[in-house]
């Protein structure tokens, strides 16, 4: 079969993908006065770049995503896999009616419950702070989903092994179950980095100060409709905070896309 | 009589347990209690209204509005991105020159937040900077503010929605080609059939589980990503970008009136049980599993 036509959609679909991003770029790299103009030779600058970070506390942004985001992760990985590995390993009666139940979570996310879990945080006097950011999405159906699937996988014969040498649950879950589970470890927490780097109505909704904010949050000053928008520094901003994962993104490209394709499969 | 199993398992469950009842689903059975009571305001307590926020809702324009554009919303982002989801996925699996770079194009989307996307189409979309209007102008058609105009905002919201989930969605239907085996397409070839044929007969079928998995992530996407609307539009022009969850985040946290933002609450949590219903009932009785 003829290739040409199949390279020409797919690189022409590509361009058409990526020219938004690309725009956003060649603005925030160069002068305002090139802003909308092109120009091959306009003068590269990172002016724009600087100007932004000296106007916002991105660096605080940055360090309150981080915490987040490592506590979330780290969170879920225990929540999830003890309760994964008590399906798996310990079924017991009503075991899979309760299982069923988890998975209402995965249609009910708790944007949706926004207002009633606002009054709830409020009532634990969290507001404003990082764990409330974290608390809804800390045991994640799609966590225990996962793991669980992994789980099932585990050949009874080493669970069964390492019980004969006196090991507890918790000492067969985390000398064969974990190490065994690697994969789809490396896969959840990957797609929940980008998830909850990227996570912006909640936070939204729960933060309202510099040292609470993530970047999301903050960088929503920017996005103002209004007449007279600087540009340069709306894109710059922009480029600004989604550069760290941007990049790492870049670097580990094949590790995400494996990542997120392991996470879909069932 | 507790069983051995059960005294392990449940400590084992018991954060993942407490979590899900205060984060889930104490909350929706809260958001029904609240539906049908009034406010709280100052010293007065939430009375019983009954059905009275329902009532309202069927006389508020803005929610009829909402209603109709996520139906809109849902009904051009799910086939619009499922379908441009599977064509990436043919083209980045065919073989192609430079693969590996095209596969990025389409993926990169799917890890920048959806507040950074809305702010680089905005500037795409801004009227005589913006990439769209320029070219517009060149045919002297420019000047258009496509998010400031009700015909078109919504639109505008649409394309960079399909954009941003088109690239996710991609790598599910990758993942899933990949699975084919070979010898499959093999022998169909042999069987004389074409392309077309080979796509309809074989490579769709077999993909349907994967196409199921796909439509409940692109549902639930549909109404739940309004990061957008907040950053762009916040409803307007004239409502004409209001979508449900959108409006439930106005009514509660602009006008502060709680009760009627459970009752709106609680026709998205239908909508989302109507779908998990139909996906149990009816699409998993169409599906091949391998």
């Amino acid at each position: 079969m003829n290739r040409v036509p199949l390279n020409l959609i797919a690189w022409s679909l590509a361009l058409l993908w990526v020219l938004p991003l690309l725009y956003a770029i060649w603005t925030a790299i160069h002068p305002p006065v090139y802003a909308a103009r092109f120009d091959l030779f306009a003068p590269l600058t990172l002016e724009n770049f600087v100007r932004v970070w000296n106007a916002v506390p991105f660096d605080r942004y940055f360090l309150n995503t981080l915490m987040l985001v490592v506590f979330v992760v780290i969170s879920q990985f225990v929540i999830c896999t003890l309760a994964a590995y008590a399906f798996v390993v310990f079924p017991f009666r009503g075991s899979d009616w309760l299982f069923m139940l988890v998975l209402v979570q995965m249609m009910v996310k708790p944007e949706v419950l926004l207002v009633r879990n606002y009054a709830t945080i409020a009532q634990m006097g969290l507001l404003d702070t990082i764990p409330a950011i974290a608390l809804p999405y800390l045991a994640s159906a799609f966590g225990i989903f996962l793991f669980r699937q992994a789980f099932k996988s585990v050949p009874r014969e080493l669970d069964e092994a390492a019980r004969m040498e006196g090991a507890g649950p918790l000492a067969v879950l985390w000398r064969v179950y974990v190490p065994l589970a690697r994969s789809t470890y490396l896969a959840y927490g990957l797609v929940m980095v980008a998830y909850h780097w990227n996570n912006f109505l909640w936070p939204l909704i729960i933060t309202n100060s510099v040292a609470t904010r993530p970047i999301t949050v903050g960088l929503q000053v920017f996005s103002t409709v209004e007449q007279g928008i600087d540009w340069p520094t709306v894109t710059a901003a922009t480029l600004l905070s989604v550069a760290p994962l941007l990049i790492a993104f870049l670097i580990f490209q094949r590790q995400f896309v494996q990542s997120f394709m392991r996470a879909g499969i069932r | 009589m507790i069983s051995r199993n059960a005294r392990i398992a449940w400590p084992l469950l018991a954060p993942a347990a407490v979590l899900l009842v205060v984060f889930t689903f104490y909350p929706t059975v809260a958001t029904l209690i609240d539906a049908l009571h009034s406010t709280p305001r100052g010293r007065r307590p939430a009375e019983w209204v009954g059905g009275g926020h329902f009532a309202t809702m069927a006389n508020d324009p803005i929610f009829r509005q909402a209603f109709v554009n996520n139906l809109i919303y849902a009904a051009v982002i799910i086939p619009a991105s499922m379908g441009l989801a599977l064509a990436m996925a043919l083209l980045v699996n065919a073989r192609i020159g430079g693969r590996a770079l095209v596969r990025l194009a389409f993926f990169t989307p799917t890890i920048l937040p959806m507040i950074a996307v809305a702010n680089i189409w905005m500037f795409f979309y801004a009227p005589d900077y913006g990439l769209i209007d320029q070219v517009l102008g060149l045919v002297g058609l420019g000047g258009n503010n496509l998010l400031g105009m009700p015909g078109t905002a919504l639109w505008a919201l649409i394309v960079i929605t399909v954009w941003k989930l088109a690239g996710f969605f991609m790598i599910f239907y990758l993942a899933a080609l990949q699975q084919i085996p070979p010898a499959l397409l093999e022998a169909a070839t042999l069987e004389g059939a074409g392309p077309a044929q080979r796509l309809r007969r074989v490579i769709l079928p077999l993909l349907m589980p994967t196409t199921l998995f796909i439509l409940i992530n692109a549902v639930i996407e549909a109404f739940r990503l309004v990061d957008h609307v907040i950053a762009l539009t916040r409803g307007g022009p004239n409502n004409s970008t209001q979508l449900l969850l959108h409006y439930i985040y106005q009514v509660a946290f602009s006008y502060w009136d709680t009760g009627y933002a459970a009752a709106l609450s609680v026709v998205l949590l239908g909508v989302l049980a109507l779908i998990a219903l139909i996906q149990f009932g009816v699409l998993d009785k169409r599906i091949h599993y391998r």
